[in-house]
């Protein structure tokens, strides 16, 4: 918890070239609606990669495919690969609540389930831990502690962690969600326009959090917001109509885009 | 046209205050008459028809009344919360559509045919199986009610759980949930009221259901001891001797008594259910 956060320029974190998702030759249908084409692109370990683009271009719909949490509309139908961690999280034989521990998810509309700020906290962790029952009272207390002090609520909320978290300010939900993740030590941690609901100064709070989260966590953060990819992002790929037209360093992107597509698009031309 | 509508709205108003009105007015007497409350609560003795010291003790027909439901909530309860989340969760698409037409069918069943087979089928059934002498008990009628209860409770039930935001689900998956911890940890405890208002409906059928624990519990003045005793039922006792008293007779009073002791019971249970529903309970 002592440790500074890292500085954008951190060199062990961008000297970092192991990839942590990869995906291969993805496309994806719901019904017969194609809405990924052949999408080829990996994610670095350690560093936050944000994906932009105009809207319906597929950007949650990659997101949400790498922790299959879209497997739950049931009319999906997908090709390729998709690598987490070394293994291809489409196989059959994959066990969702292990990849859904080791790839943690953040919503746009902050989702802190109905329950009090500790369970939330919990929740994860007991599904998680076999002997969870066994752990005493002090044992999930620091652990409540240590995710919440990681997302700088704990000063916050100490006070009331019996009470129910979809009481809390929007902000905070959101940094619940986050903290929420944190217990069973996730590898990456996929953001699905994580600041959309939120008000400015949440956002600089939340964006400020994950900058933080940085380096510990792998993070892909879908973003409308193009000023928040460039300013909270170390690569950033941009897509279009299914298919990833770009990935570069964010700074490199913003300033020197390759295809005219992106060019048109950080220029504010559509989207 | 708006009078109209205006008038059907509070009709339901007018009504209930005229059904407790009748009720009061046809049991008041009684109850400042020969009516004694340590008696009517505390005595077994329901002898209405003696010539000479006629006893009003309700507290058999009460513990009948309560023994069938108590059984009936046994049945109702598993069945109705098992048939709303395999309906509200799991089932999609024809399958869904399907059950919940047939359990809307099954609640249209006249409580005269669920009596009749508890008369017939029932009896037998039970007789056998448990090589018991008769067939018509708490048992049968408690079977038979829960049968009757489960729909609307599985309605209810099932409305409060599709009143569970998917984001819920959604949030609980995506951290590795199988789809039953989700329903265990997340849904259930969301829908926690609708769920204990439909168990309160239920009750609140149980009591008030007549003809057919009437015709499956054996109709005997018994306090149960097993689920083989005979009983008889507040509601059955008022169906069956009603039509044979005196109007204004001390035993047509104590009937009417009895039906005040029901409405209170019900609009009690009903009213819990309400406020639950609402949510006031919650902190």
């Amino acid at each position: 918890m002592e440790t500074p956060p890292p500085t954008p320029d951190a060199p062990d974190v961008l000297a970092n070239t192991e990839i942590a998702v990869r995906v291969k030759d993805f496309s994806l249908w719901y019904g017969t609606f194609q809405a990924l084409f052949a999408v080829d692109f990996n994610v670095k370990q350690g560093i936050i990669t944000s994906l932009i683009g105009p809207s319906g271009c597929g950007k949650s719909t990659l997101l949400r495919s790498i922790n299959r949490i879209n497997d739950r509309l049931g009319y999906v139908r997908t090709e390729g690969v998709i690598e987490v961690l070394g293994k291809n999280v489409l196989d059959s034989d994959v066990a969702l609540p292990q990849l859904r521990k080791q790839v943690g998810m953040v919503f746009q509309r902050p989702n802190p389930l109905p329950l009090s700020i500790r369970e939330n906290i919990l929740f994860s962790y007991t599904l998680h831990t076999p002997d969870a029952r066994k752990r005493t009272k002090a044992e999930k207390d620091q652990i409540v502690e240590e995710a919440l002090r990681e997302v700088l609520l704990w000063d916050t909320v100490k006070d009331r962690l019996d009470h129910s978290a979809t009481a809390l300010s929007l902000e905070q939900q959101q940094k619940l969600c986050i903290a929420r993740l944190l217990p069973v030590k996730p590898r990456v941690l996929l953001m699905d326009e994580p600041c959309s609901a939120l008000d400015p100064e949440a956002t600089a709070a939340v964006e400020e959090l994950i900058w933080q989260l940085r380096g510990e966590y792998t993070i892909l953060m879908v973003t409308h917001n193009m000023a928040q990819a460039r300013r909270a992002s170390d690569e950033c790929a941009f897509m279009l109509m299914g298919k990833l037209v770009e990935h570069a360093d964010t700074a490199e992107m913003f300033v020197t885009p390759r295809h005219k597509e992106t060019a048109d698009y950080i220029e504010g031309r559509y989207g | 046209m708006q009078g109209i509508m205006y008038l059907g709205g509070i009709s339901a108003i007018i009504f209930i205050i005229g059904i407790f009105v009748f009720i009061a007015k046809e049991g008041l007497p009684f109850l400042f008459g020969a009516f004694d409350l340590k008696e009517f609560f505390t005595s077994p003795r329901w002898i209405p028809t003696s010539e000479n010291n006629p006893t009003y003790g309700a507290l058999a027909l009460i513990l009948g009344t309560a023994s069938v439901t108590g059984m009936a909530m046994i049945v109702a309860i598993p069945f109705s919360l098992g048939a709303a989340i395999f309906i509200g969760e799991f089932a999609t698409g024809k399958t869904r559509e399907t059950l919940k037409i047939l359990i809307e069918l099954l609640a249209a069943i006249p409580s005269v045919v669920w009596g009749f087979i508890g008369l017939t089928i029932m009896n037998g059934l039970i007789i056998k199986l448990f090589n018991v002498p008769i067939g018509l008990n708490v048992l049968n009628a408690g079977i038979i009610l829960g049968l009757m209860a489960a729909p609307i409770m599985t309605t209810i039930a099932e409305d409060s759980l599709k009143a569970v935001p998917d984001k819920y689900r959604e949030a609980a998956e995506a951290m590795g949930a199988t789809r039953w911890q989700t329903i265990r940890r997340v849904v259930l405890p969301a829908a926690k009221n609708g769920l204990v208002s439909a168990v309160l409906l239920g009750v609140g059928r149980g009591f008030g259901e007549t003809m057919a624990v009437l015709m499956a519990s054996g109709h005997s003045i018994n306090i149960p001891h097993s689920v083989f005793d005979s009983v008889r039922a507040l509601t059955a006792t008022i169906a069956a001797e009603l039509g044979e008293t005196a109007v204004g007779s001390p035993h047509y009073g104590a009937l009417f008594t009895l039906g005040i002791l029901l409405f209170i019971i019900t609009f009690l249970i009903n009213l819990t259910a309400d406020l639950v529903v609402r949510g006031i309970r919650k902190k």
